[in-house]
């Protein structure tokens, strides 16, 4: 077939290895999806994909601020991420319905500041194309200075998450499990909400602040549909985003050639991929009865439904 | 006491998930005025049978006629555990009309009719004390009071209530327990009420249908509630105790105590796999 | 900004409030939170695909949030409905990707479907907003007793022989209807503080339903106006001003919920 030739002669393409915005992005891209892919994991087992969709979105105004201010993007959208998951778990409140409501209002407000600062990136720098940089991000231009910060903030993202792994666990069983071992049951919810805005900055630079969503759920979602414990969900997950995300690189490089001129999105085939994956994750043995997800995250969804 | 006609049959049904089978070839029939208490610990299947009953849920075999006809006619339906939010914008004679018309299209419009009806609803459940509160702000025995009258303004012949008195203290138990009776009675109505202790509802039951291991045994009081039948529904041995008019349940010590009853018992003991 | 070419704007800037106040009511009782965003935000690539294929950018728009509450209510048989939601999202919005980079858009368009803008509209638009929107304002009022009775429980509505699962869809599809008819004038990213926002702060001022969704049409008319007048004055974008007056009228919200707890005599009889 075509296609594999295609995708196997650029593998060997030197103009493809050897190229050096590639390379960015086979390291920037491959560590914000397996940052992404690993809290992913806790945050679909907690109940709380909105929220972390809307800390990426909210986290766009911090591009927007960036370009306006002229600093790094990436401490932008950590910064805005940050804040905002401050400001959603400050916001205490039980049930799940009002939590959701809360989210979405943070969110609006998030998204309304982004509206005035690329208003004013437009008018004031006319930066053109603003909006589409942050909102869809633009996996070939990474400057390559980027790569040290974010490998860093990749990995104290993993950090985090390793410290807090056996508590972070168990709050998602049942909160008040978690309390009665002197576990901070809200300190760990900040401290997943911290390590989830550093994974969704990453992924901003990278597929821009909207898509960060399919590099967090996606994976997370796919491997839980297949794996019993979170230890290998987590694996899991973190194997499928990372592949997923080097795939379509590929195919992003390669597209260059399919319409003459330009080439097609990155985003867009990672999320066909995650897409692809999952509906065929539905079809693996074990999930044909019916049975839903590991018993850890069936019970943390009976809790986020109370 | 005199009753009326049969209001519910329920004959053979089993009902099983993948995996495990919650009811087995259970049969009973509840007829208009009885009060009938579905009795059985967490688990034996009281909200199966309930939601099969009303149609939620296909019995793998049996039969269950509602008022003479087979498919529930209007059945009246207070479901378990539910978690009323406390900011929706609906007060409690809200709630008890939209048990009048909820299904009906287009904008309720201010009628008479429903006004006297709901107001009569309320009166009899004796929730006019809190009919503009909103039903998020209820306690539990209220927000039971305003689901029953939702439940019964349509008029069914058969009531139903899942677990009703989990949850609520004392004094409301025994308020609930008492206005259902007075329903029963006065309105000619079935009720069929699940519960895990069925000694709030002693002085008043007519009939009991007792739960477990899938297995069920239907009667009077006296009549199901002795060793010998419950033994053979749990296939364990099982002393029944009276004190005060209370009824305690209670198993063999361990399962070697059991078999040596057992084997004293002349009774035979079903098998229960 | 009362011109006579700015009268269209102020027309559809109605009909938007009063879509988004009634169907908002509802995106707050049953906690559809990230539908209410999902759908939206999934949505907007639709009209980017509808300049591609030369069709009217609404009917992209309807197209388009359709297909993401098909896809919501597929997935949502196996999976939990936000992971569901988000799944679906990001497929849409990768789409949407591939269009944008293929249509001449430029930034300055992707920018006002996102965030809104403040534009003359012409008499044929101003037509079939009207019809989508007034179907949308129909459908609600048809099904106002069974969308309220569902958003206590699926269950009580299981009683009267609805199936919450059919409910569920058609609410979705009123929401998708929705979302079209606001996406143009406040922008993709802020239809949902347009819709929840007023109705937060309804359902905390009255105790009825019929006042609750009037009071929360009411509120969405004052910010959508609100919104277009100073959006014209300051040239700032109009879900700024839109997102910036949700949130207050989140607040007024849970000041009104505190007053009214606080108020209110305790009279607990059983």
């Amino acid at each position: 077939m075509t296609i594999m030739r295609i995708r196997f002669a650029s593998l060997i393409d030197p103009a493809f290895v050897a190229s050096a915005p590639v390379h960015t992005a086979i390291v920037v891209g491959g560590g914000a999806a397996l940052v992404s892919a690993v809290i992913g994991v806790f945050t679909v087992m907690r109940g709380q994909s909105f929220a972390g969709h809307a800390l990426a979105d909210v986290s766009s105004a911090g591009g927007a601020a960036s370009l306006l201010l002229g600093i790094s993007p990436l401490a932008g959208f950590l910064v805005m991420a940050a804040l905002a998951g401050v400001g959603m778990e400050l916001v205490q409140i039980r049930r799940a319905r009002e939590r959701d409501l809360v989210t979405g209002v943070v969110l609006g407000a998030g998204l309304s500041v982004a509206a005035l600062f690329l208003y004013l990136d437009v008018t004031s720098h006319s930066t053109t194309g603003a909006a589409i940089t942050v909102m869809f991000g633009s996996m070939f231009a990474i400057p390559a200075s980027i790569v040290a910060p974010a490998l860093a903030v990749g990995a104290g993202s993993l950090l985090l998450v390793a410290l807090l792994y056996r508590p972070l666990l168990l709050s998602c069983v049942d909160p008040e499990l978690a309390a009665v071992q002197g576990v901070g049951v809200r300190v760990a919810g900040l401290l997943h909400l911290m390590a989830l805005a550093l994974a969704v900055s990453l992924c901003a630079i990278t597929v821009g602040a909207i898509l960060s969503t399919a590099l967090l759920i996606g994976p997370a979602a796919i491997a839980l549909r297949v794996a019993k414990r979170p230890g290998s969900a987590i694996l899991l997950a973190a194997l499928i985003g990372v592949l997923v995300t080097w795939a379509g690189i590929l195919l992003a490089w390669d597209s260059y050639d399919w319409t003459p001129g330009h080439g097609w999105p990155v985003s867009f085939f990672v999320v066909t991929l995650i897409f692809m994956l999952y509906v065929a994750a539905g079809w693996w043995p074990g999930n044909l009865s019916g049975a839903r997800g590991t018993r850890i995250e069936t019970d943390a969804r009976r809790r986020s439904e109370g | 006491m005199c009753h009326g006609s049969e209001v519910l049959d329920v004959d053979g049904v089993t009902v099983s998930f993948p995996g495990h089978t919650v009811l087995r070839d259970v049969g009973f029939a509840v007829r208009a005025g009885q009060f009938c208490g579905l009795i059985g610990s967490n688990g034996s299947g009281k909200t199966t049978l309930l939601r099969t009953i009303l149609g939620f849920q296909k019995p793998d075999a049996g039969r269950i006629r509602v008022d003479g006809a087979s498919g529930a006619g209007a059945i009246g339906y207070v479901p378990q555990k539910l978690v009323l939010d406390p900011y929706l914008p609906l007060r409690s004679r809200d709630l008890v009309a939209l048990g009048l018309d909820g299904r009906r299209p287009g904008l309720p419009f201010p009628s008479r009719r429903r006004r006297i009806a709901v107001d009569a609803m309320l009166s009899a459940v004796e929730a006019e004390p809190f009919a503009d509160r909103r039903i998020g702000d209820l306690s539990g025995g209220q927000q039971q009071r305003v689901l029953i009258a939702h439940a019964l303004i349509r008029k069914p012949r058969l009531l139903l209530l899942d677990e009703p008195l989990a949850n609520l203290d004392v004094r409301s138990v025994a308020g609930i327990v008492a206005l259902l009776h007075r329903l029963c009675t006065e309105q000619g109505i079935a009720v069929l009420l699940s519960a895990h202790d069925m000694n709030p509802l002693l002085p008043v039951m007519d009939r009991i249908v007792y739960l477990a291991n899938g297995h069920a045994a239907s009667g009077s009081t006296d009549e199901v509630v002795r060793g010998e039948v419950l033994g053979r529904l749990y296939g364990y041995h099982v002393d029944v105790v009276r004190v005060h008019g209370r009824v305690l349940v209670i198993a063999a010590g361990s399962p070697e105590e059991s078999r040596a009853a057992l084997s004293r018992d002349p009774v035979h003991v079903a098998q229960i796999p | 900004m009362f011109a006579s070419f700015m009268i269209n704007t102020w027309l559809v800037a109605t009909v938007v409030a009063v879509v988004a106040g009634c169907v908002g009511f509802f995106v707050v009782a049953r906690g559809a939170s990230f539908a209410a965003h999902a759908l939206p935000l999934g949505a907007f690539p639709g009209a980017a695909a509808a300049s591609l294929f030369g069709v009217d950018p609404l009917l992209g728009l309807i197209v388009a949030a359709c297909a993401g509450v098909v896809g919501i209510v597929w997935l949502g048989r196996r999976e939990r409905h936000e992971v569901a939601t988000a799944l679906c999202l990001v497929m849409l919005l990768g789409v949407g990707a591939l269009f944008l980079s293929m249509t001449s858009q430029y930034s300055q368009s992707v920018y006002a479907l996102l965030f809104g803008e403040v534009l003359g509209v012409s008499d044929r638009d101003l037509v079939s907003i009207s019809a989508v929107g007034g179907a949308c304002v129909l459908l609600v009022v048809l099904l106002f007793r069974p969308l309220l009775l569902g958003s206590v429980s699926a269950e009580l509505l299981g009683a009267q022989r609805l199936a919450g699962r059919h409910m569920e869809l058609v609410f979705l599809a009123i929401l998708a209807l929705a979302t079209a008819v606001s996406l143009p004038v406040v922008g993709a990213l802020l239809v949902f503080s347009l819709m929840v926002g007023p109705a937060c702060a309804a359902r905390s001022l009255s105790s009825r339903p019929g006042c609750a969704v009037l009071l929360s049409v009411g509120f969405a008319l004052v910010t959508v106006w609100a919104a277009i007048a100073l959006s014209w004055e300051s040239d700032w974008p109009v879900g700024f001003f839109v997102g910036a007056l949700g949130v207050i009228l989140y607040g007024l919200g849970r000041f009104g919920t505190r007053v009214r707890i606080l108020s209110s005599l305790d009279d607990s009889t059983c």
